[in-house]
């Protein structure tokens, strides 16, 4: 689960980590107040939204002028915005955040993550704030400070300093940057985080560090005992089809192809569109039915899955290993003539009484096409759609 | 010979009367593992399956001598019965559970190394040493005794790949299914070296997917220290980026791990990579 900028903020700052003063405008009437509360040299306006990539697609305003601000505001609030790294729709804007500006000597970056390879939380420094770290990390990778957390010790003052004094901070700013850093560390173990990031945090002409941005990951598996963090959710930032998916227990993602595919298994369902793309098609979906396909199950995924009007061909994968495909395909043939589908679907099952399963499909009257092994369900797909074979 | 499990593995259950513990032990001890019990704390005593029923894991090994352990428990409480287990000098432990909390693991994985005990999964499908012992959920029937050495992130695709190894005939040493999460207790890695050693296993099919480098690390291992063939396959070609695939593991972030880099890893360390997933058995039969 991702978090908002502002939502961010305001963890940090309860873990004495310092953050610009600042306010929030959820809609046009509350832009006054914030302005006059937060009056000064110049305001800092950010779109909140779940991605990067906000001040080239204009989400980002600095100004002094005061009609110039609540323009903004009442311009973005409600809008969408586009950035590089959303989709050509992009993400609603329903809040922004309004901020003191600071005086800026350096931007650094500071990241924490749980690095796989490692099995460590680790923490990442730069003296590149302000521009993309994944361009640091391939270009100058000898620009990016590292400290790994053994996991019964935690942080220690040693990586903190080394860290510090790597990152060329002086006299009382690596005192500050060490608290900084357990503030952090701290914020993201107990809050069961995956990505933590700070890009940038600055060095103020004063000499003061402060987080003028912040992304937060939350790890999914957690949020059961995070109540507080399941709060923060914000529904509008996500694909209507991948909650109604969730709700249902079915994982499902968005693509744009237009051959909708219905799978148990993550891995199956990848292999899956794989296989549809190698035989000249392109998957519309990812989706996993998971173990435990029922007709209720089947029947929603279906709707789900034709519900992306680009859909042409429906191709449903199923590897019956304890699940029984007899079962599996009574709950496709009610599905199918439950949701009245006019589309072609191909089924492949195999494993478990899978020759019960292709008798009732080739029974039912509906118009099923029924494949024989992998391959031939994703030749008859893709041939069914009226794609290269 | 095989690796990890075979005829003589003593098994118990932890999550033992609850639904899937219940359901998976049947089918286990069905196959014919040597299932000797299972643990619920509070039901220590009463008989389940036939099986005594322990109230700790500590309780389970002094009575049966147990040497593995499988775990159904519910997500929360993982973490807890990996420790368990450890604790009580269980030296195979095998988690089947799905959405366990990436830090839980973090920490009982640090205390399973330090133990020098070995954790399978989580969110995985198990072990499996044909006609001999099944640790976990996959079903027994496609499997055979053979040559074949599958290790796998997945469920149901290493079901696929184990079908068509099966199919061509060569049949398998041993099956482990690695788990989907971001920081399994056992990787490709650990099970290449298992591989290598054994006399049984004449040929490895590696099944990974898209996420992390745990196929580039498969790569550079394979390059210095195995002589046997390896067959490879990478799930998630048309994965897009930034998403999660059903896998909490299989995720393409900041642009890295994607399957394209996994296969070209593997390709350079000489290994032989599938394109096609319908075609495991063919390029085993095929290239070896």
């Amino acid at each position: 689960m991702n978090l908002h900028e502002y939502q961010a903020k305001s963890l940090f700052e309860k873990y004495g980590v310092a953050v610009p003063r600042g306010q929030v405008i959820g809609a046009s009437e509350e832009a006054e107040a914030a302005l006059t509360e937060l009056e000064g040299r110049a305001w800092v306006l950010k779109a909140q939204v779940h991605a990067g990539g906000r001040g080239k697609a204009g989400g980002v305003k600095i100004t002094s002028d005061r009609s110039e601000a609540i323009d903004f505001v009442n311009r973005l609030l409600g809008s969408r915005l586009v950035t590089y790294q959303t989709d050509n729709k992009g993400q609603p804007v329903n809040q922004i955040l309004v901020e003191e500006p600071c005086e800026i000597e350096r931007e650094l970056y500071v990241g924490l993550v749980v690095d796989r390879s490692l099995r460590r939380i680790t923490l990442m420094c730069s003296t590149e704030g302000g521009v993309e770290i994944e361009k640091v990390a391939q270009q100058s990778p000898h620009k990016i400070l590292r400290a790994t957390l053994h996991p019964m010790v935690g942080l220690q003052p040693f990586q903190c300093r080394q860290l510090a004094f790597g990152l060329k901070l002086q006299g009382e700013q690596i005192k500050q940057f060490g608290q900084l850093l357990s503030g952090l560390c701290r914020l993201f173990q107990e809050k069961d985080l995956s990505l933590l990031e700070i890009n940038p945090l600055v060095v103020t002409k004063s000499g003061q560090l402060l987080c003028l941005d912040g992304k937060i990951n939350v790890d999914d598996n957690a949020l059961f005992r995070h109540k507080d963090l399941v709060e923060l959710r914000d529904t509008s930032q996500e694909d209507d089809r991948e909650i109604r998916a969730k709700e249902w227990d079915l994982s499902y993602i968005a693509l744009d192809g237009d051959i909708g595919c219905m799978v148990n298994g993550a891995g199956l369902a990848m292999a899956t569109m794989d296989l549809i793309k190698l035989h000249g098609g392109h998957p519309a979906n990812f989706l996993d039915v998971g173990g435990t396909a029922t007709k209720e199950r089947v029947a929603e995924a279906f709707k789900i899955i034709l519900s992306d009007e680009n859909v042409k061909g429906v191709l449903v994968n199923i590897f019956g290993g304890i699940v029984r495909c007899d079962l599996i395909a009574e709950g496709v043939v009610g599905a199918v003539g439950e949701v009245g589908i006019d589309v072609p679907v191909v089924v492949r099952l195999e494993g478990n009484k899978a020759d019960v399963g292709h008798d009732i499909l080739e029974l039912s009257g509906l118009n099923i096409i029924v494949a024989a092994n992998l391959r031939d369900a994703a030749q008859k797909i893709v041939s069914a759609v009226g794609g290269r074979q | 010979m095989s690796i990890l499990v075979d005829k003589n593995t003593k098994v118990i259950c932890q999550g033992f009367t609850g639904k899937q513990g219940t359901f998976h032990s049947e089918q286990a001890v069905a196959y014919g593992t040597a299932m000797v019990g299972g643990v619920t704390p509070g039901k220590g005593g009463q008989k389940h399956l036939g099986l005594p029923v322990f109230d700790t894991v500590r309780d389970a090994v002094d009575e049966t001598g147990a040497d593995a352990s499988v775990i159904y428990v519910p997500a929360p409480f993982c973490k807890d019965a990996v420790l368990e287990a450890v604790d009580a000098g269980i030296r195979l432990i095998v988690c089947i559970t799905e959405g366990i909390p990436t830090q839980d693991m973090l920490y009982a994985g640090a205390v399973v190394q330090e133990a020098g005990a070995r954790l399978i999964g989580p969110n995985c499908p198990g072990v499996i040493t044909p006609g001999e012992c099944k640790i976990g959920i996959m079903p027994g029937d496609i499997h055979m005794p053979g040559k074949v050495g599958v290790v796998s992130r997945s469920g149901t695709l290493t079901y696929e790949a184990v079908k068509q190894t099966t199919d061509i005939g060569y049949g398998q040493s041993t099956c482990i299914g690695i788990g989907g999460d971001p920081l399994p207790g056992t990787n490709f890695v650990d099970c290449l070296a298992m591989f290598e050693q054994d006399p049984q296993t004449e040929i490895i099919l590696m099944v990974g997917e898209i996420g992390g480098t745990a196929e580039e690390e498969a790569a550079e291992y394979i390059k210095n220290h195995i002589s046997k063939p390896v067959v490879a396959y990478i799930a998630g070609m048309t994965a897009p980026k930034g998403k999660r695939m059903g896998h909490a593991g299989a995720i393409i972030a900041g642009g890295k791990g994607t399957a394209a880099e996994k296969f070209a890893a593997l390709e350079t360390a000489g290994v032989n990579i599938v394109k096609s997933p319908a075609d495991l058995g063919a390029t085993i039969l095929d290239k070896i």
